[in-house]
């Protein structure tokens, strides 16, 4: 079997407009939950679709630091947008999710895990960046078993979906204001760990394989030859997406800056305008807090652990019987920020932000991760030792 | 073995009390909504005073008290008292009983001008200078937010009460509930003046679900940065000091840091005057 197919991995062919019906259609047919971008109360949403006419077609989107609108676009163009809040995560690691229940039986406790099996996701339309997202979570959630970094045990859950799923990437041929996936070397374009990826052109996609499934499911759709004019223009587009970035980060020597500039100024610059809202970690296609609560019910007893999305900007998250160990927005900002871009590498041997840009975008005050990293690795000397001031009141002047 | 740990006063089903002072009765009727668990509550509690639901009334003391409402006349001021030493456990629930809700509006205006504006006899009312929290007279064991309270987070409570165990009631913001539950940000998407990053969760993002901004019904979130929200709302979507005020004088605006943010916002409104 591989013998026959390897030679068409990483093979490009041509695949016309209409041809993304019939794609749909056979995931749907193959048993596949399709997730594909869908434009919900004017943001595009990653949410299940049975055909490709719920697709987000003819719709681009402007994002800048705490700004987010839909346009008209090019009504032929069915991927000239770029993420929105919503990323595989949702899938992957469910935000809210019963883990098991309790039962007292006698003298004893009955363990009954509640966690559901997990659909068999096909992703259409994910980009390059989620992509690189997911390789990062794969280590976090400890299914990368060869890699010698992960601390946490490996996550059921996770790893089912993970393994079962089936990634249609997209390759980005408009990137948004805040992205900048060139400088954190995710994107815009697909390297590896695809099923199938896509080129947009106006008349079809330029469609490469990247595994064996993506050769299977090509083989039932109407692709042929791609000419020589079509891969250069979808080469063209896509080395021109390279220069349309609409943020940059210089991560030469980032980390060794970071950590050394616990005390800088800029913290507190920062800290006036953060809200602690948390709305950047749930965003963050690369973000794995989670806590757990316990309920019971009145009637049985029964008790249900239920695990939920967390974020390192409340104060729960850090609460020890003496309160919260990082109880000013100042450290809970910078502990964020250097886990991402610094103490990630230390324990997970990867930088933890792939430059999606979605905590800009949706952090409702506009903060800038790229911005910030960059005042704090060019104002180095001016770092001094203050220590953190605490709560000032400034309604009272 | 018993349903409950809690150490009861008769050693029998640990007693319930629910109590209005100046309130609407929504906050009591989220009680009554409850249908299924109401049934097993009736089955865990014995419910003792309850007078928007049943006429019988047993005599003190209670186990636990539910107070809805806040304190706005002399004979609240009073009764509140009875109530605390009459209750074991004491939990006020809801806008009015945690912050002195909407009525509470008036501690910023002449309560003698609304009387002798409203009522054709004004020299029968009898009522305070301001409405207040319960917390402001006696004191309460746990406060439950909202305007009304959610009923999943009252069935929560009660249980956690009746177990002996923590109430999971988070203290964070109602962002991070929107998030959780996918809803696209009405502030980041339509330039909505959304409270939801400086109010605290509960409600399940109720508004942000019906594409509507939050109006802060739950009340400040922990350590709220309202300053830095109030500068969005201005310099980003053109709203005015007095907009920003009026954003925080609501439900909870009598509740801090909302008060003080609320004051600080009228001096700005006034200075440009
Ligand atoms: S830190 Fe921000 S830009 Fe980086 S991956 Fe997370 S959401 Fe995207
Ligand atoms: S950086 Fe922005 S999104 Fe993140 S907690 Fe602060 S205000 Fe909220
Ligand atoms: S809609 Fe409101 S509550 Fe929801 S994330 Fe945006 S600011 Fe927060
Ligand atoms: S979203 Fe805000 S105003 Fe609406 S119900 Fe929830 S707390 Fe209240």
């Amino acid at each position: 079997m591989s013998d026959t197919t390897a030679p068409l991995i990483h093979k490009q062919s041509f695949l016309p407009k209409d041809a993304m019906n019939a794609l749909v259609r056979r995931l749907v047919d193959e048993g596949y939950t399709v997730i594909g971008p869908q434009v919900h109360d004017g943001a595009i949403m990653m949410r299940p679709l049975t055909t490709a006419d719920e697709l987000a077609k003819g719709v681009c989107d402007e994002q800048d630091g705490g700004r987010y609108r839909l346009t008209d676009g090019d009504s032929e163009m069915y991927f000239d947008n770029v993420v929105g809040p919503d990323s595989p995560k949702r899938y992957f690691f469910p935000p809210q999710q019963k883990l098991f229940t309790l039962t007292i039986k006698g003298e004893r406790f009955q363990v009954d895990d509640t966690t559901p099996k997990p659909p068999k996701y096909a992703f259409i339309g994910i980009r390059a960046c989620e992509l690189a997202a997911i390789k990062i979570q794969d280590r976090v959630f400890g299914i990368d078993v060869d890699q010698q970094t992960f601390r946490c045990e490996s996550d059921q859950y996770y790893r089912r979906a993970r393994q079962n799923a089936l990634f249609i990437v997209v390759n980005c041929t408009r990137p948004a204001g805040t992205c900048f996936c060139v400088s954190m070397e995710t994107g815009p374009e697909a390297i590896d760990s695809f099923d199938l990826s896509l080129t947009e052109l106006r008349e079809g996609f330029i469609v490469r394989t990247g595994t064996e499934k993506g050769v299977a499911l090509l083989g039932q759709l109407p692709a042929r030859e791609a000419t020589s004019a079509e891969l250069e223009l979808a080469s063209m587009k896509l080395r021109r997406a390279r220069d349309q970035m609409g943020r940059r980060l210089d991560t030469r020597g980032l980390k060794e800056a970071l950590d050394k500039s616990m005390e800088h100024p800029r913290w507190d610059e920062v800290a006036d305008r953060c809200l602690s809202c948390a709305n950047c970690t749930m965003v963050c296609p690369t973000c794995f807090c989670s806590t757990v609560s316990d309920t019971n019910d009145l009637a049985t007893g029964q008790v249900t652990r239920t695990r939920f999305w967390e974020s390192c900007f409340t104060h729960q998250f850090s609460y020890t019987t003496t309160g919260p160990v990082r109880s000013t927005i100042r450290g809970r900002y910078r502990h964020w920020l250097c886990h991402k871009l610094a103490t990630w590498w230390d324990q997970f041997d990867t930088s933890g932000c792939v430059g999606c840009g979605r905590c800009i975008t949706w952090c409702p005050v506009g903060i800038d991760l790229t911005e910030e990293a960059t005042a704090i690795r060019e104002q180095q000397t001016e770092a001094s030792d203050r220590s953190g001031r605490g709560f000032v009141d400034e309604w009272a002047e | 073995m018993p349903a409950h740990n809690l150490p009861t006063n008769s050693g029998a089903k640990p007693t319930l009390a629910v109590f209005k002072f100046s309130s609407c009765d929504g906050c009591q009727l989220q009680l009554l909504n409850l249908e299924d668990e109401l049934l097993t509550l009736v089955g865990a509690v014995e419910i003792a005073y309850f007078l928007e639901a049943r006429r019988r009334v047993l005599p003190p003391p209670y186990d636990i008290g539910l107070v809805e409402g806040s304190i706005s006349t002399p004979e609240e001021e009073r009764r509140i008292r009875q109530v605390r030493r009459d209750c074991r456990y004491l939990v006020s629930i809801g806008a009015c009983a945690t912050s002195g809700g909407i009525q509470a509006l008036r501690n910023w205006a002449d309560v003698d001008e609304f009387i002798r504006c409203v009522y054709p006899s004004p020299e029968y009312i009898k009522s305070l200078e301001t409405a207040t929290p319960i917390a402001a007279h006696v004191f309460v064991d746990f406060e439950l937010r909202g305007c009304p309270v959610n009923a999943e987070q009252l069935v929560e409570l009660l249980s956690a009460l009746l177990l002996g165990r923590k109430p999971n009631i988070p203290t964070h913001s109602v962002c991070i509930e929107c998030k959780r539950r996918g809803y696209p940000c009405v502030l980041v998407t339509k330039g909505e003046p959304c409270l939801g990053p400086i109010t605290q969760a509960g409600c399940g993002a109720l508004c942000p679900r019906c594409e509507r901004a939050c109006y802060g019904c739950f009340g400040p979130m922990e350590q709220p940065n309202i300053r830095s929200l109030a500068n969005q709302l201005k310099n980003e979507q053109g709203r005015t000091n007095r907009e920003v005020k009026l954003a925080l004088r609501q439900f909870n605006g009598y509740m801090e840091p909302f008060k003080q943010a609320g004051d600080y916002y009228e001096r700005l409104e006034q200075k440009e005057t």
